[in-house]
């Protein structure tokens, strides 16, 4: 594979405690991937340093057929990442930013507005694009960080518990998107305790106590049986 | 432009913007040093006695004495105030935005420390000319010629508050650092009393003194207001600014910094 996520041998540990064990996995493009796990698995620091926040001492990290470790700013230029903490600037509008996102990115200038606004036109958030983002609500604000993580068409998207502290009818829309731009090639990893935010079709890998302990769909996986009930079954974790 | 240098154009707005955004942080900035040059030399000008030292080449009123040193001041504040909201952003998240731009992180962080630079200068400058309002005045060209010192003091500053930032943890933690850096810095310096004075009374503090970076932060202010060079502030100041970057470049390392100890 060289253009999608490519996952292998990663260990990493804080100290004595160890935060990931040989973990290895691969996303193709156009594949939504579920990275569940609970509380705890390991899910954060995979995020950590897939975006290069973190350098493991050992495994490798491939972005587009680029190496994390040889190659960062390929690697990181390919990848749009939407992080469990809002990363916006409430005091700065919609569209300042998205700029501000864009020049961290390095895009040309006069490409600036137009990405902003196809972007902002894909997550139905151009009307408020001149609005603070503190004046926005939270299933606007994540629309904002999704729309941001997609102008310098990146050929990964990293999502971290994108949902966390939405309504119902905002996670259902932005699981819906997400699913869609994977639809149109986009290879899509999005880490989640909920299991309803998967779907039959969707690539599903599995992190507990830091190692991968499924990989294959989730509908293949689950069998007969509710994701979620599988799920607590594999885990050993109570409802 | 280069994508480079968009990059830093957008650090550097980014900043202005922030600090548009905090106007009681611009007032307090400024009322910081006019509350010490206005009260506390008012009420010093008697008690402490300045001969005729360079670069100075008359007596002086203490008010005029300490004006540079109140200059270093606001530098100094407003670099620990800068990592304080590293440490906020750190906090919030805002800052994995930006490290995880594809630009290089010790440019991502020069970036930052030059924005900073630039508004902490900004805040010199109207204090400056809030200080001749009350008439204590400096030589005309003095104020133009300070401006390559106030860069490179803003900059040791802002730098020593970038290597702070990557080692506090926490924001909680950020107070014990005007405890234990700001005050010692400040009060161990020749900002509000030349270093001769204090050897008077305490030969080892003098020798404290002369090993405190922000003394010559100072004397290079104190110099250049008054169209001079001081070669040996000017190589402590250059020296402790590359000193404090490579140590906040190195403290960012994703490899052995600030995010491994995240638990």
């Amino acid at each position: 594979m060289t253009t999608g996520l490519t996952v292998n041998n990663l260990s990493f540990h804080y100290g004595a405690k160890q935060a990931l064990d040989n973990v290895a996995f691969d996303v193709a493009p156009g594949t939504f991937c579920a990275l569940l796990g609970p509380n705890g698995a390991g899910k954060s620091t995979l995020i950590a340093l897939l975006t290069r926040l973190l350098v493991a001492p050992q495994g490798e990290i491939t972005v587009a057929g680029h190496d994390m470790r040889r190659e960062p700013r390929r690697a990181l230029g390919k990848l749009g990442v939407v992080f469990q903490q809002s990363t916006l600037d409430l005091n700065l509008s919609v569209r300042q930013n998205l700029a501000y996102f864009a020049a961290l990115q390095g895009l040309p200038k006069s490409e600036v507005p137009g990405r902003i606004d196809a972007a902002l036109d894909q997550l139905d958030m151009r009307h408020r694009a001149e609005e603070k983002a503190r004046d926005l609500n939270g299933g606007h604000r994540r629309r904002t960080e999704l729309a941001r993580s997609l102008i310098h068409d990146p050929h990964v998207l990293l999502l971290d518990e994108p949902t966390v502290g939405l309504d119902a009818a905002s996670r259902q829309g932005i699981t819906d998107h997400v699913h869609e731009l994977a639809r149109t090639g986009l290879c899509v990893l999005w880490t989640t305790h909920l299991t309803d935010e998967v779907r039959d079709g969707d690539a599903l890998v599995v992190l507990h106590k830091g190692q991968i302990i499924h990989r294959g769909t989730a509908g293949a996986a689950r069998g007969d049986q509710s994701l979620s009930d599988w799920f607590l079954t594999r885990t050993g974790e109570t409802a | 432009m280069t994508g480079t240098f968009r990059v830093a154009k957008a650090i550097i707005a980014r900043e202005f913007l922030r600090f548009v955004h905090q106007r009681e942080r611009f007032i307090a900035a400024l009322v910081r040093p006019l509350v010490w040059l206005l009260i506390f030399a008012a009420g010093f000008r008697a008690a402490l006695g300045l001969s005729i030292i360079p670069p100075y080449q008359t007596y002086i009123t203490y008010e005029t004495y300490i004006v540079p040193g109140l200059c270093a001041m606001v530098l100094l504040f407003n670099g620990m105030q800068s990592s304080l909201s590293l440490v906020y952003d750190r906090e919030m998240g805002s800052m994995r935005l930006l490290l995880t731009s594809p630009f290089p992180r010790w440019w991502l962080l020069i970036c930052r420390l030059f924005g900073a630079t630039i508004i902490s200068v900004l805040q010199v400058y109207t204090f400056l000319a809030i200080a001749a309002a009350f008439g204590i005045t400096m030589p005309a060209w003095g104020y133009l010629a300070v401006l390559p010192s106030l860069i490179l003091g803003g900059l040791m500053l802002g730098g020593l508050g970038l290597v702070l930032s990557s080692f506090i943890k926490q924001l909680e933690n950020f107070a014990g650092v005007m405890n234990f850096v700001i005050f010692p810095m400040f009060f161990m310096s020749s900002a509000l009393y030349p270093l001769w004075k204090m050897a008077e009374s305490s030969p080892l503090l003098r020798d404290i003194c002369a090993l405190n970076p922000f003394t010559y932060a100072v004397e290079l202010i104190r110099f250049s207001l008054y169209l001079q060079i001081n070669w040996t502030a000017l190589a402590w100041v250059t020296g402790s600014t590359l000193v404090f970057c490579a140590l906040a470049i190195w403290g960012y390392d994703p490899a052995r910094g600030l995010m491994k100890r995240k638990t």
